[in-house]
């Protein structure tokens, strides 16, 4: 590695430092949205996977990409999306759970496939660990929350409310 | 930043950050398909492409819409936030739908053109979405058989021969499995509630179930949309079966809905939704 380089943010090192303008104490790349950093020379082709179909986030992602690279060093960038596969909460990292219970967000449980047809489910409860506390002694009390990757819950042992990354 | 200061403050990596662009925070409408190849391959024929697109799209579009306008007047917050959520979701879709119509027609028209643009007759959606909901138990009775069709023909359009509309599809299934839920979580709980909440729901079902047969034909990139029929009713069955509700004998409506044409609330909805466009030609956003 020449000197250039070493002195120099690594191209992905840059981009995957950017934080979710939702959910700031998480990066893009603790939450598995940031695919791949691609540098030929001072080009630099950043590919994303973003969450949800109308995730309003994304547009600011990119922004930011741009210009957390532009301030790396890098003044040609584009960023592409890959939409296959979709997105899912199981790519959010180990360091990203940690950090999204710290903050008071429970990580998603891992997601279910399916085969064949989403059997239709009628429960209406997942189970959430609360991250105040760590009791599993919770319930869910909204699907939906503050925003779309997000549910709503609330701990019977501490008495709590806490969101939870929808698993999906 | 340390992790005490984060600690503090989780939302703090805001304030570091170069905010100009977040001043407007989600009022920047790039193109939703930017750097997403816009190529349609040569085996995929751009008339059958661009019609499934419109199709699927107006239907989201339009929905999302009436959905929009409960926001402010939903029973509880939970709801207020669970329908913007849907409302967005659609939306999400309706976008990149419409804009790879755009790319399939060779037209080159925009998301905006296909939203703000276009006189009622040339939107393709199902006549199902056009209504405004009398109460809760209209919108939940709608979403529940919008949502169900729509989650069945995603799941067969994913493995569609067009990347990008099987990449959409693909996406939507995990949101519209959510919107299922909560709309059939609703229905059981006002069918199996209260006298009032029972009877109510019983007849906020009559008012969608008269549009199964128009979502329940015609073809969508090759998939036939009658062979759905089996699976939305088994699902829409077992809900009612929990929900104690006979499903409603009703005749069907005329349709027509794909071949634009619709009902006069598609022009209350048009009237509102493109008001700022056509008032202001110019405007971008």
């Amino acid at each position: 590695m020449s000197d250039g380089v070493s002195v120099r943010v690594s191209a992905w090192e840059a981009a995957a430092a950017v934080a979710d303008p939702e959910l700031p104490m998480v990066t893009v790349a603790d939450l598995g949205i940031l695919r791949s950093v691609e540098a030929d020379g001072c080009a630099v082709t950043v590919t994303v996977t973003p969450t949800y179909s109308g995730c309003p986030a994304l547009s600011a992602i990119c922004h930011d990409l741009e210009a957390a690279l532009h301030d790396a060093g890098y003044p040609d960038v584009r960023v592409a999306q890959n939409l296959d596969p979709p997105w899912t909460s199981d790519w959010i990292t180990p360091a990203g759970r940690d950090k999204l219970a710290a903050s008071g967000i429970a990580p998603p449980e891992p997601a279910v496939r399916h085969d064949g047809p989403i059997p239709l489910s009628l429960q209406g409860i997942r189970v959430s660990t609360c991250p105040h506390c760590g009791s599993s002694d919770t319930r869910e009390t909204a699907r939906f929350s503050g925003t779309a990757c997000k549910s709503l819950h609330r701990c019977a042992a501490c008495g709590e409310p806490f969101e939870s990354i929808k698993a999906i | 930043m340390s992790d005490t200061e984060l600690m503090d403050n989780s939302y703090g990596g805001l304030l570091d950050a170069d905010v100009d662009h977040r001043y407007a925070y989600g009022t920047g409408f790039a193109d939703p398909l930017a750097g997403v190849d816009p190529t349609v391959p040569d085996d995929v024929e751009r008339g059958a492409l661009s019609a499934a697109c419109l199709a699927l799209g107006d239907d989201a579009l339009v929905l999302s819409h009436r959905l929009q306008q409960w926001v402010t007047r939903a029973p509880e917050l939970e709801e207020e936030t669970a329908l913007a959520n849907v409302a967005l979701d659609l939306l999400g879709q309706a976008r990149l739908l419409l804009t790879r119509a755009g790319q399939a027609d060779g037209s080159g028209h925009d998301e905006d053109w296909f939203a703000f643009r276009r006189s009622a007759s040339d939107l393709r959606n199902v006549r199902l979405v056009e209504r405004g909901d009398a109460d809760f138990a209209e919108l939940v009775a709608r979403l529940l058989v919008f949502s169900t069709w729509r989650l069945a023909a995603f799941e067969r359009l994913r493995a569609c021969a067009d990347p990008v509309l099987a990449a959409v599809c693909g996406r939507g299934v995990s949101e519209l499995a959510y919107h299922r839920e909560y709309a059939a979580g609703w229905v059981v709980r006002l069918g199996d509630g209260t006298e009032t909440s029972h009877s109510r729901m019983q007849a906020a079902l009559a008012t969608a179930w008269p549009y199964l047969d128009e979502l329940l034909s015609g073809d969508l990139m090759g998939v036939d949309v009658a062979a759905l029929r089996p699976g939305v009713e088994g699902v829409l069955g077992e809900v009612l079966a929990q929900a104690g509700l006979p499903a409603p004998v009703v005749a069907a409506d005329d349709g027509g809905g794909r071949a634009g044409r619709h009902t006069p609330a598609l022009d209350e909805v048009l009237e509102e939704l493109q008001s700022v466009a056509r008032e202001h030609p110019e405007a971008t956003w």
